[in-house]
């Protein structure tokens, strides 16, 4: 996996109005600065109201961001339009969370499929043949081609998701909860798939989950979310082994490991509180209603960036050298 | 219903047919479709009010289609020219008045019978041509409203309620003052128009002046149908949208409109169906009583509710033949589209479609 | 003939040969298919299996909360009183029924949202509760135990909370109210179907944890319904595998990590990605679970089982003893 930068988030910061206020705003996703590159899989982790959903979304411009700059392979894409966006789409693409719905009820697999060709313009010869044999690589039969979707099992349609995503050959893919909705042993198939296609056509993916075993086992770095900004980020086992902010201590520790042994054994740590609601964030550091180490520091003023180790950034006060 | 369904099966086959011959290999690739013609059909002829009202249907299709051509009476001479006597007859039942018209005259000593067929075909034209006219502009702005949101369903929306807010005699009223004259206009001095909306309505191109007030009603109408539509699709669209694969649309390319029209059109379009069907019998009824206010032709067009109003001052001493008897008619036609409606929208519940999936495949594997 | 009604000392439920069946326009489902199993006072067991595998309705069978088109067709479900007395809850009177549910035996849901009646208080619930089980049962003195029970289910400011209704409060504090309700009349058993897994990992942890103090302090048997197996791992003192309506496995929750038998269950481990491991590659199991219309012959697992032999295709594995305790249902085991 090389060095190189494909997508370079900065500042990013997406608000929604509040339904009948003019001047209350869910303050989804802000200040995120994210780089993924070429090649890698980073994993983004959070609990619901976190953001990652959201951040996914902008990321690809499925919502425009209220502020910040989203830069992909050098360009500039933050207020991308038309033409432009269209490109960018060509070469970023997205696997939801749930197939029932991802999948339009009313198409064929083939039409679904040949949605994407078709729109870009893509020029792939005799459409059936080219079909058949894309929907090899994703384990499925050219029996499956002209079924409607609910024809299928819900393995069968994640599967077509990611045909779907991957068939302009995009570099990037943003992948939303894609196996949540799935059951465990149908969830590695998937996992296993999405695995063999990321070496096959050298993708990157952007894995967001609030399953964090699976994110790590899928993923090469990690960034965990909390209350719409990154607190942490790092490789992946790094992060895992050894959490530095408090509150990814509270959420590692909170993690169902199947192993009665260390379930038994290992520190427990229950958080206390409830996540506060993301209209009116807490002041300085999001995370000190709830922190066990927070200082006045900590209530005033947001905590910048720590580079604790090489590639390892923490959010807190705690690790800022006086 | 064994032949119902086979006869449906028939018809689809028979379309798959003509498409293969078109392009090869069209019947593998819309196998599941055809399927699912398949299994409508059946679903369909499981419903015996499905059915009936089917027939009913199609009865009135093809009396409002031949009607003007078929009937033996021209409905432009007064037979009372002729005798007043000829002025509501009753209804020829026994042999001992062969000869008479067997369900009796009009006003004007016409025969009733004769003159419903015109009246069919007038009903017919003017409430499916308001639906289908109605229909997709309600569903269109519907759409957009629901689609894009914020200010353009505002916009859309507040538009809809000043509609929705016209009581609908009021502006049929309001129209037949002014439009008719207008009308009258140009269709006399464009012949082309003229003749096309007098072969239309099965009349003759003398009575322009008529057709013009039909015209009219026809505006008023709809401009009174299109917000039901327009709301009805609005909460559909506004559910579909948030749904994946329309930002998978989104993100293969495709524009907005086609978005609106590949993806969230067919997916909202089962309910619309329904409506639209009901609703052509409502239209049916509500033209039948602008006219019968007086808003719509007069003699000698054979209007269904005119006719009604007319012999309505001489009921029911002596007109009581006319007015049991078209009022029948309107009825029959209503009852017609809403037992189809009915039907329609039980074969296009989601929920009973599996319970109907399993009976069609047990039903299929009997067949062999 | 009437066989004496015998439970083990120690347990407080005892459900043998449940048969459940649902009478469809497909055909007939085979939704349990002779499950057995025990719960001891203060244990907790887990039944654990993917969707479909008949774990919900097996709970709910044992407290005849079944309804057309599904039928309890046969077997027992022994439960022991607080009085002493031993009943068979598939087979008494549906008053005394009524009175062991939500009294002595406790239900818990997935979704607390549609548990809770958006039209009424916290409070009312409570008072519901307690009212339909206890004869006068006055506004004054269920308020007080209602503040009790949500400040025992950890519910900060339980005098503010008793009147709150369910959607001023967050997913994790509806759960708990949940919880709070379904203790108000002390039950001897708990059953939870899948409590936590709407909820946030890390409000899942205060979850699990004040179900196992509660479950300390009222010295309850729970069953636990998931298909999390690291919930298992963490709650679970014994653990039932099923697949395909029946139970594969049985065990303590260390026999069945660490020593699984059944193929289903092997697969089923290393399908799971344990983030305290390094794993290579993640096992997955080929194939689909079965139509429960007609089931196969033999092993229900047969078919995507890669160690069958030709006797698994025709005829169903008895459960066979492997070590105390520890038994499964798997003809790779029979003794010779």
């Amino acid at each position: 996996m090389s060095q190189e930068l494909l997508v370079k988030a900065q500042g990013v910061k997406k608000y929604f109005r509040v339904r009948g206020s003019l001047t209350k705003k869910i303050r989804a996703v802000d200040g995120v600065d994210l780089s993924i590159r070429r090649g890698e899989t980073l994993g983004v982790v959070g609990e619901s109201g976190c953001g990652k959903t959201t951040l996914g979304r902008v990321i690809l411009r499925l919502l425009d961001p209220t502020a910040g700059k989203i830069v992909f392979e050098g360009k500039d894409i933050t207020r991308a339009r038309g033409n432009l966006l269209k490109e960018y789409w060509k070469n970023a693409q997205m696997i939801f969370q749930d197939p029932h719905t991802s999948l339009d009820p009313k198409m064929t697999i083939a039409s679904i499929l040949l949605e994407p060709i078709r729109f870009y313009k893509i020029n792939v010869g005799d459409e059936e043949e080219f079909l058949t044999r894309q929907m090899e690589l994703v384990g499925l039969g050219k029996e499956h081609l002209y079924r409607y979707p609910h024809e299928l099992s819900g393995g069968q349609k994640q599967r077509v998701a990611i045909l779907r995503a991957i068939i302009t050959r995009p570099k990037f893919i943003v992948l939303d909860e894609p196996t949540s909705s799935l059951d465990v042993s149908v969830q590695a198939q998937i996992l296993e798939l999405l695995k063999d296609l990321q070496r096959k056509f050298n993708l990157t993916y952007m894995f967001i989950s609030h399953d964090i075993s699976v994110v790590k086992y899928m993923s090469n770095r990690m960034a965990v979310m909390y209350l719409g900004k990154i607190v942490e980020v790092g490789p992946s086992d790094s992060v895992f082994e050894n959490p530095q902010h408090p509150y990814t201590r509270f959420l590692l520790a909170a993690v169902p490991i199947p192993d009665p042994k260390i379930a038994r054994t290992r520190q427990k740590l229950i958080i206390k509180g409830e996540p506060p609601s993301p209209i009116n964030p807490p002041p300085g550091c999001r995370f000190h209603p709830r922190c066990p180490f927070a200082s006045e520091e900590c209530k005033r003023q947001e905590p910048p960036f720590i580079e604790v180790e090489k590639d390892r950034y923490v959010y807190c006060w705690l690790y800022v050298k006086k | 219903m064994e032949f119902v369904y086979k006869a449906l099966k028939k018809v689809i086959w028979f379309y798959a047919g003509i498409r293969e011959k078109l392009s090869r290999g069209w019947i593998t690739k819309n196998s599941s479709r055809i399927r699912e013609w398949e299994l409508m059909a059946y679903a369909y002829s499981k419903s015996p009010i499905g059915v009936i009202g089917g027939i009913i249907v199609f009865i009135v299709f093809i009396l409002a289609v031949i009607g003007p051509i078929i009937s033996w009476e021209p409905y432009w001479e007064y037979k009372i020219v002729i005798n007043e006597s000829y002025r509501y007859m009753p209804p020829c039942l026994t042999p001992s008045c062969s000869g008479n018209p067997l369900l009796g005259t009009d006003e004007w000593g016409r025969d009733v019978l004769a003159m419903s067929l015109y009246g069919m075909r007038i009903s017919f034209v003017i409430s499916i041509v308001v639906v289908l006219l109605g229909a997709p502009l309600g569903i269109v702005l519907g759409l957009l409203a629901g689609f894009k949101g914020g200010i353009v369903d505002e916009i859309l929306m507040r538009v809809t309620d000043i509609f929705l807010a016209f009581p609908g005699l009021v502006l049929a009223i309001a129209f037949a003052s002014v439009l008719p004259q207008r009308l009258r206009g140009v269709l006399e001095a464009n012949s082309v128009l003229r003749s096309f909306f007098a072969s239309l309505f099965g009349l003759r191109e003398a009575e322009y002046g008529q057709i013009a007030a039909l015209l009219s009603i026809w505006f008023a109408m709809v401009i009174v149908w299109w917000p039901g539509y327009a709301r009805i699709v609005r909460g559909s669209a506004l559910s579909v949208k948030e749904m994946p694969f329309i930002e998978a649309a989104k993100l293969s390319g495709l524009s907005t409109w086609s978005i609106l029209f590949r993806h969230l059109l067919p997916n909202v379009i089962s309910p619309i169906l329904v409506m639209m069907t009901f609703d052509i019998a409502t239209a049916t009824l509500f033209a039948a009583a602008l006219s019968f206010l007086g808003l719509g032709p007069q003699e000698p067009v054979p209007e269904l509710g005119f006719m009604i109003s007319k012999a309505g001052q001489f009921f029911p001493e002596r007109s009581s033949h006319v007015v049991v008897y078209l009022g029948s008619l309107l009825l029959f036609i209503a009852i017609g589209w809403n037992l189809l409606g009915d039907a329609l929208r039980d074969i296009l519940d989601p929920r009973t479609r599996r319970a109907i999936e399993y009976r069609f495949e047990k039903e299929e594997k009997k067949r062999g | 003939m009437e066989s004496r009604l015998y439970l083990p000392e120690g347990e407080i439920l005892r459900v043998e040969d449940l048969v459940v069946k649902f009478y469809t326009y497909a055909g007939v489902v085979h939704a349990v298919s002779g499950v057995s199993f025990y719960v001891k006072n203060g244990e907790t067991i887990a039944l654990v299996g993917e969707t479909g595998c008949g774990k919900t309705v097996t709970t709910r069978a044992i407290t005849r909360l079944i309804e057309s088109p599904g039928r309890v067709e046969s077997g027992r479900a022994l439960f022991r009183r607080p009085s002493g007395e031993l009943v068979d809850l598939l087979r008494i009177d549906t008053e005394i029924l009524r009175e062991i549910r939500g009294k002595e035996i406790a239900y818990i849901f997935q979704d607390p949202t549609s548990a809770l009646d958006p039209l009424y208080t916290i409070g009312f619930h409570i008072h519901e509760t307690i009212a339909e089980h206890s004869k006068n049962a006055k506004k004054k003195y269920t308020f007080k135990k209602a503040v009790e029970l949500l400040r025992q289910a950890l519910i900060p400011n339980p005098e503010v909370r008793v009147k709150n209704y369910p959607h001023e409060m967050s997913g994790g504090m509806r759960q708990r109210s949940v919880i709070a309700i379904s203790l108000s009349n002390s039950p001897r058993l708990l059953i939870a179907d899948e409590p936590t897994t709407n909820l946030d990992v890390t409000i899942q942890a205060q979850i699990l944890d004040l179900l196992r103090s509660l479950q300390e302090q009222y010295k309850m048997g729970v069953i636990l319904i998931t298909h999390n197996l690291g919930i298992v791992a963490e709650v679970a003192n014994r653990v039932y595998v099923m697949y395909a309506g029946k139970i594969v496995e049985e065990g303590t929750t260390e026999q069945i990590f660490y020593n699984p038998q059944h193929p289903y269950t092997k697969l089923l481990l290393r399908a799971v990605p344990d983030p305290t491991k390094r794993v290579e590659k993640l096992e997955s199991i080929p194939g689909v679970v079965p139509s429960l219309i007609n089931p196969p012959p033999g092993c229900r697992f047969q078919p995507r089982c890669p160690f069958a032999i030709i006797k698994c295709a025709s005829e169903e594995p008895p459960m066979i003893r492997v070590e105390d305790e520890h038994r499964v249902s798997c003809w790779l085991f029979e003794k010779s």
